[in-house]
């Protein structure tokens, strides 16, 4: 039994229950969580985030630690756009997008040409470049104090951000819906299992007439104006844009979060992301040291036996139990 | 016009310290990154290590700075070992990305226990007051401590290149660097080699932490903090390579020094600027091997 | 056929020239692979052998020379333009993707050749129709037992089986066999040389190999490698008997 054969199978099968979960998750959280709203938002944000950092890890294997670089530029465009007066909600949407996603195009032609440590440092360099120019240009971004006064529009000309955070977070899950559809059309689509073939031996898929090149660069770009997404919906519900935004932190907490939840499973992010919040809110509870300890720990952990995170131990569990070792290819289905 | 150049001067002498501190605690990593390809972001908690035991002990065992350092170098080397055996050799045919998880929860681990040990402030440093001070110099005067580094920096950078150009033991280094199958090969236990390697590395960051305290102040956030940098210079001198470590150090300690003091709106530019330029250029770093 | 009967070759190497610094891997090649062709190349250890193969598919970038496919330059052309070209090959040490099942591998490779590998809207009909295609070349190949199995769970050298089988999914015009006897026990390599004979004759077929069986049972034309050089070219009979041949590389022993 193939985990990457598996896995893509199962999905494909057509749409599992189980797939449902999350989404009865966000409605049950609506209705019976009303006070963890603004944080729920927060959770539904990073997910999407860290979908997008899936889609360049978990199936292309592309390793950076700069992708907080686009989730900034989305922030910081949706944020000057809103308080530069389109501060439509899918405009904040859209404009941080497609930014990001051609900052993405262009510093991904010039990184991808790299691999290894290399592109490593060029990934984290391209964050650190956007930082400082968030940081020097005061005038356009607010600098160290941030991008503040920034309002949305209702959504769809109805829904009014409120104080309690419940048209924020219903605005949020639609967004991550969005995503969600999109992504998980394009990791069953044809390119996206040719991604995953990248990932495994390049050498391979050029012999198979796969321009690699080509589509490393299309996924980057993709990812990074997924990730521009999640940056401009942060901006528009903090109503709020800190440099934190562009930081070398953010980049690793995202790839924490994947790697918890497990990469290259599509769900992983919406694992990883609630279970890091959860973990990070009861451990950092006396003092948030212990949080960075406990935190060290796990990750030490996962990488030495549980390097599929919280999915990956899942789909070795549920192997052990499965009597029916199915699910390749088959005739007559994908 | 001889203020232009007392300018240029100091900037210079600082930048060449800061260089110094930098080659010395990055040095390591180079030489571990170079022989297995390991993505070691952690090595930062070393130098951190070995700052924090050399100011304790002067502290606590009212030892010359020289001695602490010495013993600190050689607890955090001791130390090192254990790590490796433990934890680091698990993960020698992982990927990039298990081993960068693997690396960074180290530096979270590290972080808390010098949080919890030392408290969160950046530690005192009582240097012993032979170099502290000025000293005269064609009627200019340089701080001691600083020409101190410059000068053991310098010192360091021959006594590695003589180890590694001369020595049987180097020689074996830049076999198992250049190929390690073929290294194996031919005979040398790469293991024990590499462990004494990542010794040594981890050895000499310690005493550059130490060496440095009063440049790169030592506190919980080290590791993280100047883990850019460390990474900075071991990828643009190229891996492996300690000469390519010492060039990569003097261009991102002068440069970044010059920039800070005569441009300080884009002084933080230049040192990501420089190895986005380098590593676009030259992957493999200046001194570094092609694959 | 012979040459005059096809003035377009297959594959033509024009002064083919590779040097790893001061280093002539290839030296000079001048090789036409002629349509239709069952070719092999031989040549001692280091000869450059795989250097040539990875010079024609694009792998290696030649110091100088030319090379055409089908009368068109691809000198220039990156390795997955020449697959599309009409080039194949298969690798000297099994490159297939573990993780996935035979069938998903030649699924693949049969959706590249369709130019559906990066679609995204058609997907689903696409990827039923490709897997279809592939369970019938498994079956036409012999491997459709092992469909479903993962590769890693397949022995060598029926793994070498699963090269040619992708290889063939491509509906190349050349095909390069680098080693396909390399590593595969005596009772896989029977399925082997059953498969090369199966070949279409549509596809000029270019084999290099070590294992002077399949070589004498398979080629038509022989060409010998030497330190980079053509030593010669000619039919099995002619190679077999040339004392130079015999005393570079068949040693003295008699092959018929």
């Amino acid at each position: 039994m193939t985990s990457v054969g598996a896995e893509q199978q199962s999905l494909a099968r057509g749409f599992r229950l189980l797939e449902l979960l999350p989404w009865l998750a966000l409605c049950a959280s609506y209705v019976f969580l009303p006070e963890l709203l603004p944080l729920g938002t927060q959770i539904i944000i990073m997910i999407i985030f860290a979908l997008s950092l899936d889609l360049l890890l978990g199936y292309t294997g592309i390793v950076t630690l700069g992708h907080a670089a686009y989730f900034g530029v989305g922030a910081y465009t949706s944020g000057m756009l809103a308080v530069a007066g389109w501060d439509g909600p899918f405009t904040g949407l859209a404009g941080g997008a497609i930014t990001a996603a051609a900052v993405g195009l262009v510093m991904g032609s010039i990184i991808l040409r790299t691999k290894g440590l290399a592109l490593l440092m060029l990934g984290m360099a391209v964050t650190l470049i956007f930082y400082e120019l968030a940081n020097h240009f005061p005038a356009w971004t607010g600098g160290a104090d941030g991008l503040q006064g920034i309002s949305v529009k209702p959504i769809f000309g109805v829904f009014e951000f409120d104080m309690y955070g419940k048209v924020g977070f219903a605005y949020a899950g639609l967004v991550l819906l969005a995503c969600l559809v999109f992504v998980r059309h394009l990791v069953l689509s044809p390119f996206g299992r040719s991604l995953v073939g990248i990932r495994e031996n390049t050498t391979r898929m050029t012999a198979i007439g796969v321009p690699v090149q080509q589509r490393r660069l299309i996924v980057f770009a993709v990812a990074a104006g997924i990730a521009g997404v999640a940056g401009a919906l942060s901006a528009q519900t903090n109503q709020f844009v800190g440099l934190n935004v562009l930081s070398f932190e953010l980049s690793g907490t995202v790839l924490i979060v994947l790697v918890l939840g497990g990469a290259g499973r599509l769900y992983g992010a919406f694992l990883g992301a609630p279970i890091y919040f959860a973990a990070q809110d009861i451990l950092a509870k006396g003092d948030p040291v212990y949080w960075l300890f406990w935190l060290g720990l796990i990750l030490i952990i996962v990488a030495n036996v549980a390097r599929g995170g919280v999915l990956g131990l899942c789909h070795s569990i549920s192997l052990r139990f499965s009597a029916d070792r199915s699910g390749q290819a088959e005739r007559g289905k994908p | 016009m001889t203020s232009f150049l007392n300018v240029i001067v100091s900037i210079v002498f600082h930048g060449l310290a800061y260089a110094m501190v930098l080659y010395v605690i990055s040095v390591g990593l180079s030489l571990t990154m170079g022989m297995l390809n390991f993505v070691n972001l952690a090595h930062g908690v070393f130098a951190m290590a070995g700052g924090y035991a050399a100011l304790w002990i002067m502290k606590t065992q009212g030892a010359p700075f020289v001695l602490a350092l010495l013993v600190s170098a050689l607890l955090v080397a001791v130390a090192s070992v254990v790590l490796e055996r433990l934890l680091y050799r698990k993960l020698y045919g992982a990927g990039e990305l298990d081993q960068t998880l693997m690396t960074i929860g180290l530096i979270f681990m590290a972080t808390a226990a010098a949080h919890f040990a030392f408290g969160p402030l950046p530690q005192r440093v009582d240097l012993p007051p032979a170099i502290t001070g000025h000293f005269f110099v064609a009627g200019r005067d340089f701080p001691t401590y600083r020409a101190f580094l410059i000068a053991a920096g310098c010192v360091m950078f021959l006594v590695l290149w003589f180890g590694i150009e001369r020595t049987l033991v180097g020689a074996r280094i830049r076999a198992a660097v250049d190929n390690r199958s073929m290294a194996q090969c031919v005979g040398i236990n790469t293991n024990r080699l590499f462990t004494t390697v990542f010794a040594l590395g981890s050895g000499v960051a310690a005493l550059g932490g130490g060496l440095g305290a009063d440049i790169i102040a030592i506190a919980p956030g080290y590791a993280m903090e100047h883990l850019i940098y460390f990474l900075i210079v071991v990828s643009m001198g190229g891996l492996g390579s300690i000469t390519g470590a010492f060039v990569a150090a003097l261009i991102l300690g002068i440069g970044d020094t010059a920039c800070k003091i005569l441009m300080p709106e884009v002084g933080a530019f230049f040192v990501y600027v420089a190895v986005f330029v380098v590593l676009l250029v030259r992957p493999a770093g200046l001194f570094g091997r092609a694959t | 056929m012979t040459v005059q009967d096809n003035p377009v070759a297959a594959i033509k190497t024009t002064n083919l020239r590779k040097k790893f610094g001061e280093i002539d891997v290839a030296n000079d090649i001048n090789f036409r692979l002629e349509n239709g062709a069952r070719h092999a190349l031989i040549g001692p250890n280091g000869a450059g052998k795989t250097t040539f193969v990875d010079l024609l598919t694009g792998q290696v970038k030649p110091s100088s020379g030319t090379i055409h496919l089908n009368g068109k330059d691809v000198t220039s052309l990156s390795t997955d333009r020449r697959v599309r070209s009409g080039l194949a090959r298969t690798f000297q040490i099994n490159t297939l993707l573990r993780g996935l099942t035979v069938v998903e591998n030649v699924q693949l490779a049969v959706l590249e050749q369709r130019d559906q590998g990066a679609s995204v809207l058609s997907g689903k009909t696409a990827q039923i129709e490709a897997a279809d295609t592939a369970y019938d070349l498994l079956e036409q190949t012999n491997l459709a037992a092992d469909a479903r199995r993962a590769i890693s769970d397949l022995s060598y050298g029926r793994q070498r089986l699963v090269e040619v089988a992708i290889a063939l999914a491509l509906k190349p015009s050349v095909l390069l066999l680098d080693e396909p006897a390399a590593g595969v026990t005596p009772a896989d390599s029977h399925h082997m040389f059953g498969l090369i004979e199966a070949l279409p004759e549509s596809i000029a077929v270019l084999i290099v190999e070590h294992d002077m069986k399949l070589v004498f049972r398979f080629a038509k034309v022989i060409t010998v490698l030497v330190q980079g050089k053509v030593l010669m070219s000619g039919t099995p009979d002619q190679i077999s008997h040339d004392p130079q041949v015999r005393d570079i590389y068949l040693g003295h022993r008699n092959h018929a």
